[in-house]
């Protein structure tokens, strides 16, 4: 019985009861507070995922992550497969148009598919770049680079095309896989695949 | 009318997406209330610009113009810092 009287529940707080019911407060306020600050997080991210290594879709994954970056966006850029050739500082001077199954092409599929006609394609369009002040591969690679874009080379591709770190440019992050490239896509605002 | 620019950045010559970049380059070097002025070749800066401009905390596009010099169409643009 004695119990009973000491526990009553109409009885006003206890001073040791309103201590923990202000500390509780003060807990959610600051949880409040932070949640609020993640919200409101004006940070930026885009996370680009480069999978071509033609001449011509070189150009959309550097122009939109260099881009991205003078919009003050945390940018990142995974090259997986065909992608690596773009970083690749040897293979990234000699990307190549292919001519055939590109309907663009002034030329049919089948006399596109004789010898000698990639190269000839690329010719053309590496002079219509030149000619229309469009910034080659490398400058691209470079401004984004400066800008702070993370340029990443996926590690397992690096691998199975039998490349070496070092075959890439000064900037470029390896040692990265799908699970890192995911992680940032969770974080970002904007993915793409290209 | 009479504007005091403070810097020019000249990339008459470069296509998108250069000019932005290095609008936004040249930009980031500015103090507060100084103005940039940007001359271009690229006719895709008009908008490019406006939108960079738009987007970005503390700059102000004040004007943009279109002139003819030596023979060739130019893009000027006016951005001021405002914080």
């Amino acid at each position: 019985m004695s119990t009973e009287t000491s526990a009553d529940p109409e009885a006003a707080l206890t001073a040791d009861q309103a201590a923990e019911l202000l500390d509780r407060i003060d807990d959610l306020e600051s949880e409040v507070a932070e949640l609020q600050s993640e919200v409101g997080d004006e940070s930026n991210k885009m996370v680009i995922i480069a999978t071509k290594g033609t001449l011509d879709m070189a150009y959309p994954p550097l122009i939109l992550a260099s881009t991205a970056a003078a919009f003050g966006y945390e940018v990142t850029v995974f090259h997986t497969f065909w992608g690596l050739e773009i970083l690749h500082e040897e293979n990234s001077k000699n990307l190549k148009l292919s001519s055939v199954g590109n309907p663009n092409m002034p030329v049919p599929n089948l006399v596109a598919a004789l010898p000698g006609m990639d190269r000839m394609t690329t010719r053309m369009m590496r002079n219509k770049i030149a000619d229309n002040d469009v910034a080659s591969v490398q400058e691209l690679i470079e401004v984004s680079l400066q800008s702070g874009v993370d340029l990443q080379a996926c590690q397992m591709t690096i691998d199975l095309l039998g490349y070496d770190e070092a075959d890439f440019y000064d900037g470029v992050t390896t040692g990265v896989g799908a699970a890192s490239a995911f992680q940032e896509m969770q974080e970002a605002d904007i993915q793409l695949l290209v | 009318m009479s504007m005091d620019v403070t810097e020019t950045l000249d990339v008459k010559g470069q296509n998108c997406p250069m000019p932005v970049i290095k609008t936004k380059g040249a930009f980031e070097a500015l103090a507060a209330g100084e103005t940039l002025e940007v001359v271009s070749t690229d006719s895709g800066s008009m908008s490019d610009i406006a939108g960079w401009a738009d987007s970005t905390e503390g700059a102000e596009l004040l004007e943009q113009k279109e002139a003819t010099e030596n023979g060739d169409d130019v893009y000027k643009h006016y951005v001021t810092k405002t914080d």
